[in-house]
């Protein structure tokens, strides 16, 4: 493929196919007000693989404890929540910038790490705050998880109804706020040098960028943003449960995110809502031949599909444009 | 003083048994430098295979660990060939993905096959006594599986040690591209090492499953563990898996003992710690920056 | 003694019994066009290794215009102005040639600090870009994907992302190896139109190179330095030549030898 283009440095403002998305998003709300409810959780996890894309896709870095910011965050908001600060967006921000003060904590020791040493320490974090929180139940409910999360109405004004309108319109506010910031964020400076990292961090430590600082940064601010989805995800549910930190969770952010395609952007926002719309008839039909579809379409995606739907999506708009040149 | 011995002896055969399960993986991810995290699933499946096929069936109790070994290598080497030759030289995050999803695949299999509780494992007559020891009594199935540990153990060291194909091992691990270059076939090599590792996490599966229950999540409930011992002792290193695997049998059997409370959460933040501080192994010298 | 650009004293690196560096002195005046000669596995990657803060020295010292930079790291000193090229090119593969350069200029500005400006509207980084670019000419190609151009090309791109950084001492390893006979001439005319109050140390083997470019010649041998000197006196010097006895190098270095 001959690019003579040069699209780190040509990031034009907004490609009219970018819009698609949003518009889909917003038309859902129209067209089907019953099942507002479920998109809000794909919602909740899209920009949860954002995040994940941030950090995997931009800078490189494999995290298999993603789920540890997202369930911070969902623990922090939830806690605040039933002590008494019932404030939606700042409850949201409070839960992002405990996720995103922990990441700075443990990012400068363990990013000093990459390949199996590092997943292994994600890994090993995740386990250790399931744990944690799992014994923990004066804190976290264990178990039975947090329940009551209760919300004043939005903005002082829109009250949070049981179809979930208010719920949906929020999370897809949040999510298009924190995509555009992280578009800004990759098309940087700092996003090059990101992606600098990635494509050969040692190179970049030659050319004096303070990579470990970049690292931490870029872990900060994807926790932070992971965080906020897990806020996002105690906030429009009401509860907050083991699962948010747990492998499982994990796993889910980083098959939605391949699923769309890494390092797109849009990935996480393809990825989400094919994954869980596969999941919830999947699961409708036998919840074991669920875990088993998963299996088969991660092994088929390394072995055939490298780019996610977005790289097949790719492939046919060129395909498309070639044939009408003719 | 008793109690000291009996965590020490408990730990050990615990130990021995995480190594044995370990040092499969140790072997394979030095050799073929490959991130296999389906590596419990093999050890789940020699467990079901034994525990949940062969002796309900009848089969006496070693000859179906035995089988379920052999069974489980072999149906190794054709995954092998079908899907891990792809992983050879691929990128961290395919590997990760790849057997991910294998674990899933094995995941959803054993649940519907055995259904998702833990599965009970019913020890012969003879062996589901305990011994006196003088201090305490102890399990003799323990002692079984401390023995086994043992003999295992020291015949991979010969094998690897001083037979011609543990040195073809050593050396591809060493320095893959030279041992291609003096004639090797290094992919058969790969395929006698995977199957070699699987066998032995089959065995570490069917002979623990009465220490370390049978479960369809089993395959994801131990990977932790076992990664956490395979780079601490710094990939390729039987001895080092052999002190590490110990160390921790021991450390997790003191901590559930002494402090019941925080369970194997001492143990994860401690082993977190250890790699964070040595991410080339427990006892690599630090030659690099 | 601090007007030297680069001051390294007392060198030592082994690796377990093998001593790869046996007590270095280096010594680069600015401007200096100093080429380290010595054959196979005498050790001169691992010097510049020592020297760009990659392996750590066993003991030794080296001074950057006069600041001890020993215990540094190296982005510290590429920072003070030590940069290094690669024998074997390190690039960014899968970007275009003014990204490349782009990453190194912008990490010199200090540039990587925003967060916020796109990178694209950032014309004084990517006017320096194309400018370094433009003195290798380069300029035609900087859209071009790095596997996209010829060797020779990614040679030149090693030089120009070192240029971006604004060097004071620069050590190029090997810049000319595994370039094509007919490309080694824009190799070697950008390296003689390196600034010429940079000091440079060049890892070659080839003496053509040497003699173009070289006012002095350091010659390593099993980690120790044999000789320094003029280009002259060192080729003619019978210890180099016994050296290079048995060698490949042997043959052309003969040949130069008696031409001189």
């Amino acid at each position: 493929m001959s690019a003579i283009t040069s699209p780190l440095l040509d990031r034009r403002r907004l490609r009219p196919r970018e819009l698609v998305w949003w518009l889909l998003a917003l038309g859902y709300f129209f067209v089907f007000p019953e099942y507002l409810a479920v998109a809000t959780s794909v919602l909740v996890m899209a920009l949860f693989a954002l995040s994940l894309d941030l950090l995997l896709g931009f800078a490189g870095v494999l995290s298999l404890g993603h789920a540890v910011p997202f369930g911070i965050g969902a623990y922090a908001c939830a806690l605040i929540n039933l002590a008494g600060w019932h404030e939606a967006i700042s409850g949201a921000l409070a839960g992002g910038a405990i996720a995103g003060l922990f990441a700075l904590l443990i990012g400068p020791l363990i990013l000093r790490l990459s390949g199996l040493p590092f997943i292994m320490v994600t890994l090993g974090i995740g386990a250790v705050l399931y744990e944690a929180a799992n014994k923990a139940v004066w804190l976290t409910g264990g178990d039975n998880g947090l329940p009551g999360v209760t919300l004043d109405p939005l903005l002082g004004v829109f009250r949070w109804s049981v179809l979930g309108q208010t719920g949906y319109l929020y999370a897809l506010g949040w999510l298009f706020a924190l995509f555009c910031l992280t578009r800004r964020l990759v098309a940087s400076p700092f996003g090059m040098a990101l992606q600098g990292i990635r494509e050969n961090p040692r190179r970049m430590q030659l050319v004096g960028a303070p990579v470990l600082r970049h690292l931490v940064v870029a872990y900060g601010l994807a926790s932070t943003i992971a965080g906020i989805a897990g806020a996002l995800s105690a906030q429009t549910n009401a509860f907050v449960g083991l699962e948010v930190l747990s492998l499982n969770t994990s796993i889910d952010g980083l098959v939605m995110l391949v699923l769309g395609g890494v390092g797109r952007l849009y990935g996480g926002l393809v990825g989400a809502p094919v994954y869980m719309f596969v999941q919830h008839f999947a699961r409708e039909w036998n919840p074991y031949y669920w875990m088993f579809l998963i299996g088969a379409l991660l092994i088929i995606v390394v072995r055939f599909s490298r780019r996610g739907l977005i790289g097949l999506l790719d492939d046919l708009l060129a395909r498309a444009r070639q044939r009408l040149r003719r | 003083m008793s109690t000291l011995a009996f965590v020490l002896l408990y730990g050990v055969s615990y130990g021995l048994l995480l190594c044995i399960i370990s040092v499969g993986l140790v072997v394979t991810m030095g050799l073929m430098r490959v991130v296999n995290l389906a590596h419990g699933a093999f050890a789940a499946i020699g467990g079901y295979l034994a525990m949940g096929l062969l002796t309900p069936l009848g089969v006496p109790f070693g000859l179906a660990i035995v089988l379920a070994v052999v069974a489980v290598a072999a149906f190794s080497v054709v995954i092998e060939r079908l899907l891990y030759v792809h992983l050879y030289g691929a990128s961290e995050l395919d590997q990760v993905l790849l057997t991910v999803g294998i674990n899933f695949i094995v995941v959803a299999g054993l649940t519907l096959a055995f259904g998702p509780n833990v599965l009970p494992t019913r020890l012969p007559a003879s062996l589901a006594t305990s011994v006196d020891l003088g201090f305490r009594s102890f399990e003799t199935y323990r002692l079984l599986v401390l023995g086994v540990g043992v003999v295992v153990i020291g015949a991979l060291w010969l094998v690897f040690e001083r037979t011609a194909l543990g040195a073809r091992l050593r050396a591809a691990v060493d320095n893959r591209s030279m041992t291609q270059a003096i004639g090797i076939d290094v992919s058969r090599l790969f395929s006698i090492a995977f199957a070699l590792g699987s066998g032995l996490a089959a065995l570490g599966g069917a002979l623990g499953a009465p220490l370390l229950p049978l479960e369809p999540l089993y395959p994801f409930k131990y990977l932790v563990l076992v990664l956490v011992i395979v780079a601490l002792s710094g990939f390729g290193n039987i001895r080092a898996t052999l002190l590490v695997a110990v160390f921790v049998g021991i450390v997790d059997t003191a901590g559930r003992y002494f402090l019941p409370d925080s369970g194997s959460f001492t143990l994860y933040v401690l082993l977190i710690v250890l790699i964070v501080w040595r991410p080339d192994g427990l006892l690599a010298r630090r030659a690099r920056r | 003694m601090s007007d030297l650009a680069l001051e390294a004293v007392g060198l030592r690196k082994s690796f377990g019994a093998l001593k790869v560096t046996d007590d270095v002195t280096l010594r680069l005046r600015p401007g200096a066009r100093t080429a380290l000669i010595g054959p196979n596995g005498a050790g001169k990657t691992t010097l510049v290794g020592l020297l760009s803060g990659t392996i750590r020295p066993d003991s030794g010292r080296i001074d950057l215009i006069g600041h001890d930079i020993t215990a540094e790291t190296p982005a510290r000193r590429v920072k003070r102005g030590l940069v290094r090229t690669f024998q074997v090119s390190s690039l960014f593969a899968k970007l275009t040639l003014l990204e490349n350069v782009f990453l190194a200029v912008s990490e010199n500005a200090g540039a990587s600090r925003d967060l916020w400006r796109p990178a694209g509207r950032r014309r004084d980084l990517i006017s320096r870009a194309e400018a370094i670019l433009e003195r290798l000419h380069l300029g035609d190609q900087r859209r071009h994907l790095v596997t996209e151009v010829s060797y020779g090309v990614q040679r030149l791109l090693e030089i120009a992302i070192a240029l971006a950084l604004d060097p004071k001492v620069l050590l190029l390893d090997e810049p000319a190896a595994g370039i094509p006979a007919a490309e080694v001439a824009v190799l070697l005319d950008a390296v003689d139109s390196l600034p010429r109050d940079i000091a440079v140390l060049m890892i070659e083997h080839d003496m053509h190179v040497v003699r173009r470019f070289a006012t002095e010649v350091s010659v390593l041998v099993h980690g120790r330095v044999l000789m320094t000197g003029p280009p002259a006196d060192v080729m003619a010097s019978p210890d180099v030549r016994a050296v290079y006895l048995g060698s490949a190098g042997q043959s052309r270095f003969a040949g130069e030898a008696r031409d001189a």
